[in-house]
């Protein structure tokens, strides 16, 4: 077998020998930073898109959680003693007050949330004018909606485990039934996604403590807001599936 | 190298199918009504893929052979980018080959398992736990007495492994025994359970599988057409003693059958 | 959405742990990955070995090891399937492979998010050392089968090894799940929306395609799988009952009523049928990419191709009833089940033609990484083929849980599936050290484990047609088995040589990583991107400039063109699609 030619490195015309040119200047898409910044608007959007795709398999995740319990739901189990089939679905007496008004809170804090955010897109928009030395846009104190919102979910949580209380003194606790271990099960594995949710929150409040750059900070609330919202939809759902498959 | 490789991937090829083709080791005696027709498909589908095998395997072998570079005097290569009217051929050929198979054998599929026993079948419980299958006959009444779980004691074999609750009148005449025994050229109904994992009953000889699974009673079916004794093994991994989870279905004549059960029935008085 | 600005690049980083223990580059990443599942592969094939042992002389006595007992072979098989597909099949070629070279290859300077990309290999480590760990736990390591069907699985008195050996199972494998998906998330991104100027989906490598479409597949499946694990965490230690009915084990009542066993099979096959695709399909890419350079050829019926792959995913998440036909599962399901999964035979048999298509007319180099690609499709071939059998409920009836099923998986997953791997590191591992493998051994390597997996795993086959069982650990209690024992001898001795000969792989990759001779940038005069960046790549892969495309990924013996093969940046002017 003989050996291979050596690469020719001469063909390719064009600077650098590798066949490719120098990068254009940042077009399109951002927000106007020019050639010496981090391309926010591109991070933005690589960061929007990160997001879609990760609430994939947690909507995933739920699916299948659904998928189990609708059929289990309908599925008889078989009596050992006789043979036959039988229907053991028990109904889960709800704390429905308390679980409403938990909702109305997760609620108002996706207000809170997407007032946060739009709070610091402006900000972010606001930036480069802000760097002009002597340029002043006044509203230095601004309404803590970020904060607002974590209050708010941290709220929810203590809410949710009050739910869970209250369950217990119905009677029905995580192995009582099988619809009981689908209600804690559903309610539990939301609250842990919530749960991340406060601490990318947090995270947002943390650095701008730090004083972080505006326009990387509202990358982080951005996402962090898309998210939220997708956890008040969540729970929308479940709420309804415990609701009406009962 | 070329040639090394046309004749390793040969040989391997040739090799292989020999030893299908001679059926060096192979199904055991198929003796069930079920058999024909199943094995039937098995001889269907594996000529097909046992063509498509040799043929794709030898092609392989033959062009890296054909095709090696032997420098200046290689032919030149035929740059291509490929033949959408062969793409679309052998698409259209291999998706007639391999659902035509499967539609061939739907039938023989709904046949087994879409009716349920007949009405002249004989029932028989089949129960597996670690690491042994009882089998209950529901004697005179035709009916399965209860079972009860709490009166579950494998120590003592048979009724009690079973957890027969013999206060029940309808328990009176179930004959619970260690080896299946059944009446040639009678269907038998069987109801498979499962006391504690998942097992599956599974006799070569009557091409007869099913899982037993804990929390369901499965009906199934099948016919024996000849008398003999056919091993029984355990095929869905049920812990540490699933290699030694076996057991025999005796097939007997009729008349031998009915006193045989006669026997049983009259012990129990 | 190719975009020409590199996205904000961390500058290199210095000091040893930034560097190579908590590296945010992804081409360090890739060979942690690598290194990972070559532990991994290590660890499997040793616990395969006393497998065989143990079959052929039940009652040996090993040096360090002791006697097997039949929990211990049932302990080593389960732990022998998980980490091989986890660990070995889902790591090597994605994590491994896909890392490396899927930003190269769209002229990327690393992935979209390059800390998690660092995560997520620190935590599928994570999730190989609690595995590892339950081999060491009071009980040991679990006994219930890679597959692990409830309620054998969720009842620790089920079994030895079933306490905390299982437990540590189920969170090892909980953690794969979320690194998986950690991975999954930045391949997309990273394939959405990282490609360089002129890199049109269409210009993609097919080993791109393939990591891509794999990432969707783990995308969606691993989700699943973490809700089947979750249930059995909740079955196994809160007393729920999801997947356990009342059940008596060794007389004694456990405490679950009403869980349905089949619950889980649903759950874990419809993960399980799509993660055995996102272990072939990388391997696929990897073998459309090198039979086409290694033939002086493009790929034939690159778009087909694409389709394919397109098809074998979609198709792959409607079959996941087709291991559970014998389960007790509807057989009008079974019926659609199997209908479905005749189907997904026909984009594979295209894939196949397209390779023997590829070799027609070809002028084929026979260095070591082609030889596995060759070695690649008569392995897929062979192992596809049994599939027709399974796929058919009534031939499912004597086939099921036999060793038929044990030959088919193992000529597809393992074996195809890790020659894919062996020829990405043939062929990539110049790129990766600069240097090249010792042709001489890469060869004995190949024509030895050619052969002598064709020798273990074919007669399987047989066996399975004999109706041998599977996952038994001793052939001296079922009569017809006896005369089975001489095959099985004959595998267990083949498996000797074969696993032996590894270590003539292992050698040649630790010292042609030092001393092997030194690698130009493009060895193998292959046309895609990352032979066009210096060997091994710079830290932002193309040393300050931004790669434009121009030109598919396969062309080679362009007419017309200067050398036999145009590289994807070379000049639109020269001739080529």
């Amino acid at each position: 077998m003989s050996t291979l030619s050596p690469t020719i490195t001469d063909f390719n015309t064009g600077q650098g020998g590798r066949g490719s040119r120098p990068p254009t200047s940042f077009g399109g898409g951002d927000d106007g930073q020019g050639s010496t910044g981090p391309n926010y608007g591109e991070r933005l959007r690589r960061a929007r898109l990160g997001l879609a795709v990760a609430i994939t398999p947690i909507v995933m995740l739920f699916v299948s959680f659904t998928s189990a319990y609708i059929v289990r739901k309908g599925l008889p189990t078989l009596d050992e003693t006789t043979g036959n089939y039988v229907r053991d679905w028990l109904s889960v007496n709800m704390p429905w007050t308390l679980l409403l008004v938990n909702t109305v809170i997760l609620l108002f804090s996706s207000v809170t949330m997407e007032l946060a955010r739009r709070q610091i897109t402006r900000q972010a928009a606001l930036a480069p004018v802000r760097s002009i030395p002597g340029v002043s846009v006044g509203e230095e104190r601004s309404f803590p909606w970020l904060n607002l919102t974590t209050v708010l979910g941290l709220t929810f949580l203590v809410g949710q485990w009050l739910a869970w209380k209250e369950l217990e003194n119905r009677g029905f606790y995580v192995a009582t039934s099988t619809s009981s271990s689908f209600v804690y099960l559903l309610t539990g594995m939301h609250a842990i996604h919530l749960i991340g949710g406060i601490v990318a929150l947090m995270y947002a409040a943390i650095i701008s403590w730090l004083h972080r750059p505006v326009e990387a900070r509202r990358i982080v609330v951005d996402v962090s807001a898309w998210y939220w919202h997708f956890m008040a939809i969540l729970w929308i759902y479940i709420f309804a599936l415990l609701g009406f498959a009962r | 190298m070329g040639l090394a490789l046309l004749a390793v991937i040969w040989l391997i090829t040739l090799a292989s199918t020999y030893f299908f083709i001679a059926k060096t080791w192979w199904f055991p005696a198929g003796l069930s009504t079920a058999a024909a027709g199943i094995d039937h498909q098995f001889t269907v589908t594996f000529i097909a893929m046992g063509v498509v095998f040799v043929a794709a395997q030898l092609a392989l072998g033959y062009l890296v052979w054909k095709y090696r570079d032997r420098g200046a005097a290689s032919s030149p290569v035929e740059y291509s980018h490929g033949n959408i009217k062969l793409e679309v051929l052998w698409t259209t050929l291999t998706a007639i080959l391999f659902v035509g198979l499967n539609l061939m054998g739907s039938p023989i599929w709904a046949a087994e398992r879409f009716r349920p026993a007949k009405a002249d079948a004989l029932p028989v419980e089949v129960t597996g736990m670690q690491f042994a299958w009882y089998f209950r006959y529901p004697g005179a009444d035709g009916k399965y007495g209860r079972t009860d779980p709490k009166l579950m004691d494998p120590s003592s074999g048979n009724e009690a492994a079973i957890g027969l609750d013999t206060a029940d009148p309808a328990a009176k005449d179930d004959v619970v025994t260690g080896t299946m025994l059944i009446p040639e050229n009678r269907e038998v109904d069987l109801t498979l359970r499962a006391v504690d994992v998942i097992h599956s009953f599974f006799v070569p000889n009557m091409r007869f599988k099913q899982d037993a699974v804990p929390g369901l009673a499965i009906h199934m079916h099948f016919t024996p057409t000849q008398i003999g004794d056919y091993e029984i093994a355990c095929a869905e991994l049920c812990g540490l003693g699933h290699y030694k989870m076996h057991g025999m279905v005796k097939v007997v004549s009729q008349a031998d059958f009915d006193k045989w059960l006669a026997e049983r029935e009259a012990a129990k008085q | 959405m190719a975009t020409t600005a590199p996205i904000h690049a961390h500058a290199a980083p210095q000091g040893f742990i930034r560097k190579y223990i908590f590296s945010l580059d992804h081409k360090i990443i890739g060979i942690q990955y690598y290194f990972l599942a070559l532990t991994s592969v290590f660890v499997g094939m040793f616990l395969s070995l006393l497998m065989r042992i143990h079959l052929i002389w039940p009652a040996a006595n090993l040096p360090l090891i002791g006697e097997i007992k039949p929990e211990t072979y049932l302990s080593l098989l389960t732990m022998h399937g998980t980490i091989m597909v986890f660990f070995v099949l889902t790591t090597a070629p994605q994590g491994g492979f896909g890392n490396y070279f899927l930003p190269i290859q769209i002229g990327a300077p690393d992935m979209a998010f390059p800390v998690l990309n660092m995560l997520s290999f620190w935590t599928t480590f994570l999730g190989f050392v609690v595995i590892i760990a339950a081999f060491f736990v009071s009980g040991g390591a679990p006994l219930h089968g890679w597959t692990g069907y409830t309620p054998l699985s969720a009842l620790p008195s089920a079994g030895p090894g079933e306490q905390l050996g299982a437990d540590l199972w189920v969170i090892s494998i909980a953690i794969f799940c979320l690194a998986s998906l950690m991975g999954a998330l930045n391949f997309i991104t990273t394939t959405l929306d990282l490609r360089a100027k002129g890199m049109t989906l269409m210009r993609m490598p097919l080993t791109v395609w393939s990591w891509f479409i794999t990432a969707i597949l783990g995308l969606l499946a691993f989700g699943v799988l973490l809700s089947a694990g979750i249930l059995l965490l909740l079955d196994r230690n809160l007393g729920t009952s999801f997947y356990v009915p009342l059940v008596v084990v060794n007389g004694q009542i456990m405490g679950h009523k009403g869980g349905s066993p089949l619950l889980w099979q649903h759950l874990f096959w419809f993960f399980g049928h799509p993660e055995v695709y996102i272990a072939i399909l990388p391997g696929m890419g990897v073998a459309s990419q090198i039979l086409s350079t290694f033939a002086r050829k493009p790929i034939f019926g690159y778009k087909a191709m694409v389709y394919a792959i397109m098809a074998i995913g979609l198709l792959g998440f409607m079959v996941w009833g087709h291991h559970m036909f014998m389960s007790g599962m509807s057989p009008y399901s079974a019926f659609a089940f199997s209908l479905m999964t005749m189907s997904i035979g026909v984009p594979s048999a295209i894939k196949t033609f397209n390779w023997l298509g590829t070799l027609y007319k070809a002028r084929i180099r026979f260095y070591t990484p082609m030889l596995f690609a060759i070695g690649f499709v008569s392995l897929f071939v062979s192992g596809g083929l049994s599939g027709p059998f399974l796929a058919q409920p009534v031939l499912d009836i004597p086939l099921h849980d036999t060793y038929f099923v044990v030959g088919h998986f193992h000529l597809i997953m393992g074996v195809a599936a890790i020659f894919g791997i062996f020829a990405a590191t043939y062929y990539w591992f110049p790129k990766m050290f600069g240097r090249m493998m010792h042709e001489g051994m890469g060869k004995l390597h190949f024509w030895i484990t050619l052969v002598g997996t064709y020798a273990i795993f074919m007669p399987m086959h047989y066996l399975g047609l004999a109706g041998h069982p599977r996952r038994y650990s001793q052939l001296t209690e079922v009569g017809y088995l006896h005369n089975l024992i001489p095959l099985q001898t004959f595998m267990t001795y083949a498996a000797f040589v074969t696993i032996a000969v590894q270590f003539v792989f292992l050698f040649n990759l630790f010292w042609s990583m030092f001393k092997g001779p030194k690698a130009s940038d493009n060895p193998w005069e292959s046309t895609t991107l990352e032979w066009t960046t210096a060997t091994p790549p710079p830290h932002d892969n193309f040393g300050g400039h931004t790669p434009v495309v121009n030109h598919g990924p396969y062309e080679y013996s362009v007419p017309g063109a200067p050398r036999d093969f145009v590289m994807q940046t070379d000049p639109a002017t020269t001739r080529a699609h």
